[in-house]
């Protein structure tokens, strides 16, 4: 890719914008449009962007296997355990009321850590799937 | 307006379907599926779905759309003539298509709000989600909160595809240089 | 005519969604049904959030000063639905590439005669 110098530099100007808007949608998805998938998706779709323009063995030094499938499998624990918390506290499963004084405080950490894991696994998936794919060797 | 903009929309749609069905170039039909994806993102966004176009487009038109042409880099690029006749799949999809229509007539009429799928929980949800949670997209209140458990079931069809895939194609470690040849190629694949 | 234009939507979309059914069950190269079945699952949802939507409200985002919204619950069960369905694509697609190394074709009449010639 040495020759798409054009493709290089505004890839280089525009990922971080690209991955400060997945963290907005994650974080403001609770008062607007959003959530935990689209951020997850937004921000797998920078980090595949700048592996398709400098390369997978660029993109894998920032993020090596290790991370990504700590991250996979990360996500869905911090879900899981919001739930057993909730129960350790006294309540059913995946009631958020008891994390913290005020109900409604409660539920709002809740969902912003149950969201918080959605993205982290739905961004870790993507963008292992993409490796994946272009490390496949037919022989 | 607003329904011009949907006739439009939707006989748009019409056509890249027709495209699909007729083109045998892959990577043309690939990114015809695209651009269905986000004429269905337009749809959505007419139809008040805010959330479901933003994840429609992020998914439909960005991740499906890499996922196909990364498949078809490592495989062909040129649908085969089609040998059979399309005679029974046409009448199948005939028959099918036209059970559904004589289904639909006896429902509600587009975007009646005294339809039965408005009465019972919706509401509940409306007006409740202020009060219990304090978050203002009910979308995601009732994502994340209310049915927080279906939620959990498809984070994990997400994680279970992200490990499926890592153990039907990853094969060996990245960066290393593949395995040597063995005498048996199927066998030798499967012990790395 | 009062029936057509209320039911318009719904049939436009069964149109998109049998002509999806038809790439899926007619053609036989894998990838080119993957992308039917995409199709269809698009259709399917646009069908499904349509009966959500009510006519005069706005997207149901808490607001103050506003009455109506439209119905939120299609919309929680489509977005699952469409994570759902990007997995199945995703494993789908791995299977083709599996599939590619083991027959050399991804055309569904090339597999059946290698199968049944083995």
């Amino acid at each position: 890719m040495k020759e798409y110098l054009i493709l290089r530099i505004i890839t280089k100007l525009l990922l971080p914008f690209i991955l400060l808007f997945a963290l907005y949608v994650q974080f403001h998805g609770d008062f607007g449009p959003g959530g935990g998938f689209q951020a997850g998706v937004i921000f797998a779709a920078g980090f595949i962007l700048y592996a398709m323009v400098f390369g997978v063995q660029a993109a894998q030094r920032i993020l090596p296997d290790g991370i990504l499938r700590a991250g996979i499998a990360g996500g869905v624990l911090i879900y899981a355990s919001v739930g057993v918390v909730s129960m350790l506290l006294g309540e059913n499963y995946l009631n958020y009321s008891p994390l913290a004084q005020d109900s409604k405080e409660g539920q709002h950490l809740g969902i912003f850590l149950v969201e918080l894991g959605v993205g982290i696994t739905v961004a870790s998936v993507m963008m292992t799937v993409f490796f994946t794919f272009s490390a496949w060797r037919e022989d | 307006m607003e329904e011009a903009i949907d006739i439009i929309l939707l006989a748009l749609m019409c056509v890249t379907v027709i495209a699909i069905v007729v083109m045998r170039n892959l990577m043309a039909v690939v990114a015809l599926g695209g651009i269905f994806s986000l004429l269905a993102a337009s749809v959505f966004v007419l139809l008040d779905a805010v959330d479901v176009a933003f994840t429609e487009a992020a998914v439909g038109a960005g991740i499906s759309t890499m996922l196909f042409v990364a498949t078809l880099a490592l495989t062909t690029r040129i649908e085969k003539r089609p040998v059979h006749t399309p005679v029974l799949p046409l009448f199948v999809v005939i028959v099918t298509g036209a059970v559904l229509i004589y289904g639909s007539l006896d429902m509600a009429h587009f975007g009646d709000p005294n339809a039965t799928a408005m009465q019972h929980v919706s509401p509940y949800y409306l007006e409740n989600t202020k009060k219990d949670t304090g978050v203002p997209n009910v979308v995601t209140a009732i994502l994340a909160s209310y049915r927080g458990y279906d939620t959990l079931g498809e984070v994990t069809v997400i994680f279970t595809a992200g490990i499926g895939v890592i153990l039907l194609l990853g094969s060996w470690r990245r960066g290393l240089t593949p395995p040597p040849p063995h005498s048996d190629p199927r066998e030798g694949e499967e012990e790395a | 005519m009062d029936n057509f234009f209320n039911l318009y939507n719904y049939w436009i979309v069964i149109f998109l969604a049998m002509a999806g059914l038809y790439i899926v069950i007619a053609r036989g190269n894998l990838i080119k049904k993957l992308v039917g079945l995409n199709v269809f699952q698009a259709s399917v949802f646009i069908l499904y959030i349509s009966f959500g939507k009510v006519i005069g409200g706005t997207a149901p985002i808490l607001e103050k000063g506003i009455k109506v919204y439209s119905n939120p619950l299609p919309h929680v069960l489509i977005l699952t639905a469409i994570v759902v369905g990007v997995a199945t694509t995703a494993l789908g697609l791995a299977l083709v590439v599996r599939i590619r190394k083991e027959y050399g074709t991804i055309e569904e009449e090339d597999i059946h005669s290698q199968d049944e010639s083995m």
